[in-house]
């Protein structure tokens, strides 16, 4: 479904990613994580080719998405949910607007169904009759759910979370956890997760990989990460202040 | 701080230059395809043109008032009294073809392109460009098209409306308080203006239309930098499409004929 194939991007001189090899088959749940600034971030914009990479390949489905054409580029985009790390709600559109952007341009629905799915969307991530109010009106966590109900409106193919917990309380975090596991299970969707949360990785995950100075440090299922000799990666998933990584 | 280098200018112009090209080449490619954003197209145009009319009515009265001042003023020193009657075509060449276009240019560069360069600024800063990507939607199709349309549409109209109410300011003036034959006035002025001359003006606020929007796109589209970047995008907008007009005017009044 999704294959990442030896992927370099730098900023000036700064080089984030330095080869990164991925992956991700049909209806699997992959969750990258690394430290703030590591590129998890510029790796998903990758993905969905909001990022053209210095180097490297792109493919979903076996089409190679780094050298296509906008329009080619946005037929696919439209088969990806995205919730972004900022959520990126449309600050000029109330909440219903933000959901049904999608779904009012690219599909056939009408009217009445289309309202029908954001209601449905927004009890989906526990957020009932805020449909008029403008993202400004909204916490933070609100907005998260917001952008998690836009992202998963218009039922993607393959979705891509931007830490989908940060900024939420644990309860609802798990909620959320359990609507990505939900989402896997009823639509068989793709999913790529996010996020320095532990606790949300171990439990959505089938893949975990780890990056560390713009590669992928290591691979496999949450078991085997939790056993990792890999001293960067066992400082990381312990939260240890002392390690390798505080020297790099 | 260190200075740039001569080289660093050069290179910097033409890379800003070739972005500008390539954004004004996206826009017209994406001009007709669909989806058509109409109801943002719409808001544009409320936005562009009706909202202007207060600061178009203001500026371009006081432009009709104070070159039918310096206008009479002229006759009446150099040729003498009684010549004052042929100010009237005199004025109206002058607002038609330079005075209101660039006067109109210049307002809606501040006020529309400023806020254009803003509100696309804080959506690219804020990721909701990437967001509207994201969505499967084309962020030229979906900000830029509607806007440079809108833009390019309304200039000539508030031209048009201020071209009107400037030749009344010219006309107020040199009749009203200077006590000119206000027959031989509007006779001189019908007598020696000619459609063309109107026309020019418009052709040129098509133009700056085209400008203001194009440069307050991209200035928008590479905002960097949190609240200080769509600052400095504001002001560089406003600053950038102002010389612009202004260059491209004297070129237009030189290209186009009469």
């Amino acid at each position: 479904m999704i294959r990442v194939i030896d992927l370099h991007i730098a900023f000036g001189q700064n080089k984030v990613l330095r080869g990164i090899n991925l992956t991700l088959k049909k209806g699997e749940t992959l969750v990258v994580i690394g430290q703030s600034g590591s590129g998890k971030s510029v790796l998903i914009k990758h993905l969905i080719g909001l990022i053209k990479p210095d180097k490297g390949e792109v493919y979903i489905d076996g089409v190679e998405i780094t050298r296509l054409k906008d329009d080619e580029l946005h037929k696919i985009t439209r088969r990806f949910g995205l919730l972004f790390q900022g959520t990126a709600l449309f600050d000029s559109m109330t909440v219903a607007q933000n959901v049904s952007f999608g779904l009012e341009r690219y599909t056939d629905l009408s009217r009445e169904e289309i309202q029908e799915r954001v209601n449905e969307n927004l009890a989906l991530v526990g957020l009932r009759g805020i449909e008029n109010l403008m993202p400004y009106e909204l916490s933070g966590g609100m907005k998260k759910r917001v952008g998690l109900a836009r992202a998963i409106a218009y039922r993607p193919d393959i979705i891509l979370y931007d830490e989908p917990s940060t900024g939420i309380d644990p309860i609802r975090a798990d909620a959320i956890n359990d609507l990505i596991i939900r989402m896997k299970h009823e639509l068989n969707v793709s999913t790529v997760i996010i996020t320095h949360d532990m606790t949300s990785a171990y439990k959505v995950a089938d893949k975990i990989a780890m990056l560390y100075a713009g590669r992928i440090i290591e691979e496999g299922v949450p078991a085997d990460i939790k056993k990792s000799q890999n001293p960067v990666v066992q400082q990381f998933i312990r939260g240890r202040a002392k390690g390798p990584i505080a020297k790099w | 701080m260190q200075a740039k280098s001569p080289f660093r200018y050069f290179s910097s112009f033409f890379q800003q230059t070739g972005e500008v090209g390539l954004l004004l080449f996206k826009t017209f490619k994406n001009l007709f395809k669909k989806p058509w954003e109409k109801k943002i197209f719409l808001q544009q145009l409320e936005e562009v043109g009706v909202k202007s009319l207060p600061v178009v009515s203001l500026t371009a009265a006081f432009g009709g008032l104070v070159f039918g001042l310096q206008t009479y003023v002229g006759f009446h020193r150099y040729i003498g009294p009684g010549s004052e009657t042929y100010g009237g075509p005199i004025i109206s060449l002058g607002l038609t073809k330079e005075l209101i276009p660039i006067l109109v240019g210049l307002m809606v560069s501040g006020r529309v392109g400023s806020a254009i360069a803003a509100e696309i600024g804080t959506m690219k800063i804020t990721e909701q460009i990437d967001a509207l990507f994201s969505l499967g939607a084309n962020p030229i199709r979906y900000l830029v098209v509607p806007r440079t349309l809108a833009c390019m549409i309304m200039l000539p109209c508030l031209t048009m409306y201020g071209d009107v109410i400037g030749i009344a300011g010219g006309f107020f003036y040199n009749v009203y308080i200077m006590g000119v034959n206000r027959v031989l006035y509007i006779r001189y002025t019908l007598l020696y203006i000619q459609m063309w001359d109107v026309l020019s003006g418009l052709i040129k606020a098509v133009i700056f239309g085209m400008v203001i929007a194009i440069i307050s796109c991209w200035q928008g589209l590479k905002t960097e930098g949190g609240a200080e970047g769509v600052g400095k995008a504001t002001t560089q907008t406003v600053v950038v499409a102002s010389i612009i007009i202004l260059i491209v005017n004297f070129f237009l009044s030189r290209a186009l004929p009469g």
